[in-house]
């Protein structure tokens, strides 16, 4: 019992005070860069997902692991430590070259007041991974742990879709959970959320020409927040939660 | 053993010099020689509806491998199974049906691995007081999905029926027309390094390139950096299951400190983009050594501090020991290999059994664990093998410092592959041996692509474990194993 005490004390807190503004190391690969004017032939055909395209120049967040190969076979693509990815509409993920991150940040998510009123102080998600690696899965498991806290915001992850307000899907969907997905997202009450985490759940990612993968549940059903990523960075997914749900 | 070739870890070896057996010679090998263990054990379409079964078995006293093969004419579509008297073949046996449709007969159980049936015959018990308590695929936390079938009596569990592959997406086919580090790394998210080593291993030895002393040691510290930190997750994840929230939150905290320095190394928290075929994307300076080795000694003393106060703690003990249980006959009987193993008291690590030239470089040697098997086994050897680990990384990270200043990245990334070649790689992730095995055909184009997660072996052990334990222990058995659903299901 006392070591158990000395433990705690010895750990202090631990926490991110401010989530909003938490600083992010400057090798993390976040929100890209595009230069026109520098040689981007160079980064042809080295993207795995297709995420990028040469003519028009636009780099697809939806489709990048990134993984930084573009921009270690030409200075036409430059990953800078920005965060704050997430977006309500798909089209917004298409980075162009006069795209800076700042606009990005302030335009991607557009809030509702209807959100904001029914979820802004309480928001209860279930996770569904759906052929996910388990890379997004660890890192929405750290969300809860005591440095991200995410608890503190009203945001958790629990264990019924009767319980939750919404789904979180990660991975591709393959044809084997596609069934229980829907399953799921049909055992949630209204009115409920859809949130695609990571370039799996959004495009397919490195899966996109599998056969073994079934998607026709985004066909049918509306998503209301895409969080790109490969994986998913906890800072990133409270921030895109807390862009949505609050003002 | 003259009907096989014997090869060691890493090698390529040509096609023509895998020897064509037949199947009951081959069977006959495999039972007279107890001491070799499968390692692979997969087919390939032969043409004219003909399909060639590789076998490649390992001889760990003395780093050996042995390779072999059989072809199957297309009218014959059955053989006597291996696993009958060799229970380790089991799990390879159902693979090699469920993809080729040729019948191991007498197989005790012939599963599906990854194919789900809508209408599977799970396995039942009947009796008063018996039922059944069916979980997932969707499982209550944020995790994989599998789905598990209890049989019990009461609170405890006779039995646990486990049914896989809701996380299939082809990952084998896919290697064949577009591979790439970046598939090889989402085959299972928590071992990164491991399966990107493996692959990329593969890969240099078909395009024939040499990787730097420089890079091959960032790999290699790269690898254990992983297991630190998946480990002490997991030190953390067992902490949270038997509800000892402090154990939770401080080993939660200390992983951050192990995975945030991996950020700073590469730009990811999981090691993504760090390695590629012909080395490694990223340097490491003297400066961010330097920043490392501070942090490992703190995560060191912390980690320390906590599994001490952890384990004093009676309540804690109380939940940890007896529980979960594989003996060591029983796991080497079902052929678990990896850290699932280790804590049985099988001494297999393919880092020691297949050692490159820097374990006797640096002064690496291997430590035997006691383990009986339970979870508390598997929680002590987590908490050992972070201590080692720490220790290889600081050996590691001193040479680097005197390393000179080599490329880290080879040349011949665009080299064709090598035709008609056998490309195989063993990899220690921290979970066990991840087995990578790629061949190509005549025109120099891959014609297969083997993954073996060590999960692959070991979701029988689970099975094993918890039975006659509560059905409320499960969670904390299945964490102790913590095994993946994604690289199982490829």
């Amino acid at each position: 019992m006392l070591d158990t005490l000395k433990s705690r004390i010895y750990q202090g807190k631990q926490y991110i005070k401010d989530i909003k503004n938490a600083p992010m190391r400057d090798q993390f690969r976040g929100f890209p860069v595009l230069h026109e004017d520098e040689d981007r032939l160079a980064c042809e055909n080295v993207c795995p997902t297709g995420a990028l395209n040469l003519d028009p120049f636009t780099i697809d967040m939806g489709k990048c692991t990134f993984c930084g190969a573009c921009a270690r076979a030409s200075k036409a693509v430059e990953f800078t430590n920005g965060y704050k990815l997430t977006s309500s509409n798909r089209k917004k993920l298409i980075v162009t070259p006069d795209a800076t991150y700042e606009d990005y940040v302030k335009s991607a998510v557009k809030v509702k007041d209807e959100i904001v009123k029914t979820f802004g102080k309480s928001l209860k998600l279930r996770q569904v991974s759906a052929a996910g690696c388990n890379g997004c899965e660890m890192e929405l498991n750290a969300c809860s742990n005591v440095n991200f806290d995410m608890g503190r915001y009203g945001i958790d992850f629990v264990a019924s879709p009767r319980h939750a307000d919404g789904i979180v899907i990660t991975g591709p969907i393959s044809k084997n959970m596609a069934y229980a997905l829907e399953d799921c997202y049909k055992s949630v009450p209204n009115p409920k959320l859809v949130i695609l985490c990571g370039a799996c759940a959004i495009s397919g990612g490195v899966f996109q020409e599998s056969e073994e993968i079934n998607r026709e549940f985004l066909d049918k059903y509306p998503v209301d927040l895409y969080i790109p990523g490969c994986p998913v960075h906890p800072l990133t997914f409270i921030n895109g939660i807390l862009s949505y749900i609050t003002k | 053993m003259a009907k096989w070739i014997k090869t060691k870890n890493n090698t390529c070896l040509k096609l023509g010099e895998i020897p064509i057996s037949t199947i009951e010679e081959l069977r006959e090998d495999i039972i007279a020689n107890s001491d070799i263990r499968p390692v692979a054990f997969f087919g390939k379409d032969w043409g004219f509806g003909c399909v060639r079964l590789f076998i490649m078995m390992s001889d760990d006293k003395n780093s050996e491998l042995y390779v072999s093969s059989c072809v199957f004419a297309a009218e014959r579509r059955s053989y006597e199974s291996i696993t009958q008297a060799v229970p380790s073949f089991h799990i390879f046996e159902r693979e090699f049906y469920e993809q080729f449709g040729i019948e191991p007969l007498n197989h005790p159980w012939l599963k599906p691995v990854r194919k789900n049936q809508d209408k599977y015959p799970f396995f039942e018990m009947e009796g008063e007081e018996v039922h059944q308590v069916a979980v997932g695929p969707i499982h209550a936390g944020v995790i994989e999905p599998g789905h598990f079938r209890f049989m019990c009596n009461g609170e405890t569990v006779y039995h646990l029926e486990i049914m896989l592959g809701y996380q299939h997406r082809g990952i084998e086919n896919m290697m064949l027309n577009r591979p790439s580090n970046q598939l090889a790394e989402s085959i299972c998210g928590d071992s990164v390094i491991a399966h990107n080593l493996a692959y990329s291993q593969v890969m240099e030895l078909l395009k024939d390139i040499k990787i730097s002393d420089r890079a091959s040691l960032i790999r290699k510290a790269a690898l254990e950096m992983e297991r630190i930190a998946i480990h002490i997750g997991d030190l953390g994840a067992i902490a949270g299951d038997i509800a000892y929230l402090m154990g939770a939150s401080v080993f939660g905290a200390t992983r951050t400190l192990v995975i945030n320095t991996m950020l700073e190394f590469c730009g990811s928290r999981f090691g993504r983009g760090f390695v590629n075929v012909g080395g490694v994307n990223f340097d490491l300076t003297n400066d961010m050594i330097d920043c490392a080795l501070k942090t490992l000694d703190k995560v060191s003393k912390d980690v320390e501090r906590m599994t001490n106060t952890m384990l004093k703690n009676s309540t804690v003990m109380s939940r940890l020991e007896k529980t979960g249980t594989v003996s060591l006959e029983r796991a080497k009987e079902i052929g678990l290999v990896g850290m699932a193993a280790k804590a049985c008291g099988v001494e297999l690590d393919s880092r020691f059994d297949y050692p490159d030239k820097w374990m006797s470089e640096l002064n690496i040697e291997r430590k035997h664990f006691k383990g009986v098997g339970d979870v508390n086994s598997r929680f002590k050897l987590r908490y050992k093998e972070i201590m080692e680990s720490i220790s290889m990384v600081k050996k590691i990270f001193a040479k680097l410092k005197t390393q000179p200043n080599e490329p880290i990245l080879a040349e011949g990334i665009n080299n064709p592959y090598s035709r008609d070649s056998f490309a195989i790689s063993i990899t220690e992730g921290w979970r066990g041996e991840v087995v990578h095995i790629a061949m190509t055909d005549i025109n120099g184009k891959i014609s297969r692509y083997k993954i073996k997660d060590p999960s692959f072996n070991n979701w029988y052990g689970l099975a094993l474990a918890v039975r006659n334990n509560g059905v409320s222990d499960f969670p904390l058995c299945n964490k102790s194993f913590n095994l993946s659903y994604s690289g199982n299901d490829l």
